[in-house]
């Protein structure tokens, strides 16, 4: 066991509505969907209509570059609506339930006897692909590409996020299968970061076939791609692959019992949720069903933690990749002498302009950005919430400049948009970072 | 009641309304009083940080309240001292405060104004970086400066150190500086020599108006004491080490009382709106050539004494530390307020013609700021490519 890698840099969120630990609910599916759009760069085939009846596993889309890797219906029912945006962008096929939980099931080889083809071949054909992601840009991974090795983040340092150690208590099993297949798919071994306090007491200890590391230090440290930086950074020409714990329990799922189970325990949580706790939902599952959970008025219904997340509304679904929920009143409201008030109680700074002594330990944020935007000004900031050797501002402002060699220089493969998210949180001049790192990997992208 | 007011008349300035070209002024007004409604977009963090602009630059504001409000005093201090008058302290501050608020009123009117009317012509929002700017410029400039100088020398340091290169955020040299150095170089016979220190002296040499007292060469060789200490020690400068960290000698207002100026740096350094490294580093290069000049035997005066002495403290705290100008990347912020502590002092021991090198010493690093950013940038190049390499 390596000895721990203990980080400085980043921030644990203070904010209040985190998730008790325990399952409150066991949603039974109704209207769920599955969205294109949660996988970066894809450009999805359309494989089936309005009123075809479909069972868990029945591939509903394809990549249009890579046509035999599909997009499978995590539930059984009929096909309910097809939505298209702006240039008939596909955006969510939506699916009915029918209550009766039927599989495709598929037969599974036994996994030692598998190569790495045979493996990826399994893997695209049950939908299950899109579980691993690549890095460099956090697209879904190529599966002709070797990867160096495979990372998983088996802590979530995210502000709200579920804890894995309580949402996967009963499925190490799982996990250990998930990381016995992904095993084909690398020579570089599968590596498992893991936090150095709970280490040792974790259910996770047990499993094999896979290399630990230790991690300790706040947010963003349970990020894979700190954890790949300081563990096998990634240089130009490599490409490593990640997957989230949920994910390879899911892949693990499927690998013993030969079918698309996409149940997972997720965390509803936040300022403006009503009896923060974990619910244990399918994929994609309606926000409709977790009403319950959401306080009434004004407010905001993030697919995902409240720095990277995805604004989906009360009407929309859980993305693929989520295993949170987090809840937010908006904070379309003025405040007034705001910025001069000597302290400001209700609200956080990481900042020592507003006294340090008076913090409380969890804030009830708000979506409102408290302040205009204005140009890049204070430039230590950025530094203190990157963990990495990495020069945050030149990278931003490389990637604004569209000087690819320069993004390629200061590292743009081994970050993505929720790596600087921080950087954007506590940025005083609210500039949009995440999106300047977006509009940078797929400029990269573009050209390459 | 301001919040009504606001909405009252916030239709006439948004699109379509009848001033909606006035919109970034209506806006800066707006956002003065009221941090706005807005929420945080698509594909951003659904939740920030309560720190804004404003607020970073207020508390460099407030650092600077002290030297002020010491300045002012002085002010009067130095005046009837000179002059030989028998002056209270509230007599001192009020001939101060007179003589400071229209050098203010001209920093703000001549400097907000371009602010406003270049963010205007942009459609952008007005950035609040001349706050701080205008604030240190009449602390930094000669107190008997006329008026229409510092008009000209305001309207320089904004329209060519500032908005041509794009507006705040984007400068290569402190504004504030500029404007003192474009005063210096402009209008040379006003801005050295020593009278022009202490209020109401150079007009009463140039019209001949007597004042009372016999020590009239002693006030006057008193009047800038790094001019004549440089070289020979405090004591022949008719002042001292105390005085000089208490500040009642004369000088620009603001640089005067180091005890004043660290005030303003402990809350700086407290609330991290500047940089301590930059600060630390810069007071290490001034004592480790101010040392090497006692022991070369260029000067005889200790190292620490340069610390107190003309604009150094001040420079070091308030204008090599401005986040924009000086070195962006950690490593670089100790070369940086390294090379400008030495450079100054280095100014200092070798040309007795112009003693005060902090200005100088600061402009020129600005300058070299983003080389020595480079540099550190490309370290970290070097090694992401070395990396590639060995693996």
């Amino acid at each position: 066991m390596s000895n721990p890698i203990r980080l400085k840099k980043g921030l644990n969120l203070p904010i209040a509505g985190a998730a008790l630990c325990e399952v409150t609910a066991r949603v039974a599916p109704d209207l769920v969907a599955v969205k294109p759009t949660d996988f970066r760069g894809l450009v999805p085939r359309l494989l089936v209509k309005e009123g075809d009846s479909v069972k868990a596993g029945t591939p509903l889309f394809a990549d249009k570059k890579y046509t035999t890797m599909v997009f499978c219906s995590p539930v059984s029912g009929t096909v309910d609506a097809v939505i298209r945006g702006e240039k008939r962008k596909l955006l969510e096929v939506r699916i009915k339930s029918d209550g009766k939980n039927e599989s495709v099931k598929v037969d599974i080889p036994k996994v030692s006897t598998l190569d790495k083809k045979g493996m990826t071949e399994l893997l695209l054909q049950c939908g299950l692909w899109p579980c691993i992601k690549q890095r460099p840009f956090g697209t879904i991974a190529d599966p002709e590409a070797e990867p160096k090795a495979i990372f998983i983040s088996g802590m979530n340092t995210a502000p709200l996020g579920a804890d894995y150690e309580f949402t996967l208590k009963n499925d190490v099993e799982a996990i250990q299968a998930g990381i016995d297949a992904l095993n084909r798919l690398t020579s570089g071994g599968v590596h498992l970061s893991m936090n150095a306090q709970s280490f040792a007491g974790s259910e996770f200890h047990k499993l094999t076939n896979v290399t630990f590391h230790e991690f300790a230090g706040p947010h963003p440290a349970g990020n894979v791609g700190v954890q790949i930086n300081h563990i096998s950074p990634i240089n130009k020409g490599e490409v490593v692959w990640t997957v989230s714990l949920p994910l390879v329990a899911v892949i693990g799922r499927f690998i013993r019992e030969g079918v698309y189970d996409t149940r997972r325990i997720i965390a509803v949580a936040g300022p403006a949720a009503v009896n923060p706790s974990y619910v244990e939902v399918m994929a994609g599952v309606g926000m409709k069903q977790l009403a319950p959970y959401f306080s009434d008025g004004d407010i905001r219904v993030i697919s995902g933690n409240v720095l990277t997340g995805e604004t989906v509304g009360r009407e929309g679904f859980l993305g693929f990749y989520d295993d949170l929920v987090s809840v937010l009143k908006e904070g379309d409201y003025y405040e007034m002498f705001g910025w001069i008030k000597p302290l400001r109680s209700k609200k956080f700074s990481v900042s020592f302009a507003y006294p340090a002594f008076l913090r409380r330990k969890k804030y009830n944020m708000d979506t409102n950005e408290n302040g205009g935007e204005r140009p890049f000004l204070m430039n230590d900031v950025y530094g203190k919430m990157l963990p990495m050797d990495i020069y945050p501002l030149y990278l931003f402002k490389a990637c604004l400049a569209g000087d690819l060699d320069k993004m390629e220089q200061l590292g743009i493969y081994e970050v993505i948009e929720e790596d600087v998210a921080l950087c954007e949180y506590v940025c005083p001049s609210k500039i949009e970072i995440q999106n300047i790192i977006r509009q940078g990997i797929d400029l990269m992208m573009k050209e390459m | 009641m301001a919040k009504n007011f606001f909405d009252k008349i916030r239709p006439t300035f948004s699109k379509g309304g009848k001033l909606a070209w006035l919109h970034s002024s209506f806006d800066a007004f707006e956002t003065f009083f009221f941090v706005p409604n807005r929420v945080t977009r698509k594909g951003c963090t659904h939740v920030k940080d309560c720190i804004d602009l404003k607020r970073l630059l207020i508390i460099v504001v407030i650092a600077l309240v002290p030297s002020l409000l010491f300045g002012i005093w002085n002010l009067g201090y130095q005046h009837s001292r000179v002059f030989g008058l028998d002056w209270g302290f509230w007599q001192m501050v009020w001939y101060g405060f007179v003589k400071i608020i229209p050098l203010y009123l001209v920093s703000y009117i001549v400097g907000l104004g371009i602010e406003f009317a270049s963010a205007q012509m942009k459609g952008h929002e007005v950035s609040e970086g001349y706050l701080v700017s205008g604030f240190i410029i009449p602390l930094i400039v000669p107190v008997d400066v006329p008026w229409w100088m510092l008009a000209l020398a305001v309207a320089f340091a904004v329209i060519i150190g500032k908005e041509v290169f794009g507006g705040t955020g984007m400068n290569i040299w402190n504004p504030a500086l500029l404007a003192r150095a474009f005063l210096f170089f402009s209008y040379p016979s006003k801005m050295s020599g020593d009278a022009i220190w202490v209020g109401g002296l150079s007009k009463a040499l140039a019209g001949g108006t007597p004042w009372k007292g016999g020590e009239v060469v002693d006030a006057i060789s008193g009047a800038t004491p790094l001019s004549h200490a440089s070289l020979d020690g405090l004591s022949a400068a008719g002042t001292s080490a105390w005085n000089l960290f208490l500040g009642n000698v004369p000088g620009a207002v603001g640089e005067t009382s180091v005890i004043a100026i660290l005030i303003g740096a402990l809350l700086l350094m407290s609330t991290g709106v500047a940089s301590w490294k930059i600060m630390c580093s810069s007071v290490l290069g001034a004592l480790f050539v101010g040392w090497l000049g006692n022991i070369g035997g260029v000067t005889d005066i200790p190292c620490w004494e340069m610390l107190l002495m003309g604009g150094f403290a001040f420079g070091t705290v308030f204008m090599a530390t401005d986040p924009v100008t000086s070195a962006q990347t950690e490593t670089g912020k100790w070369i940086y307020g390294f090379l400008i502590g030495a450079l100054c002092i280095t100014v200092r021991l070798f040309n007795p013609g112009y003693p005060e090198g902090m200005m100088l010493a600061i402009l020129l690093m600005n300058t070299f700021a983003p080389l020595i950013d480079h540099y550190v940038v490309n370290a970290n190049i070097q090694r992401r490519l070395k990396r590639a390499k060995t693996v």
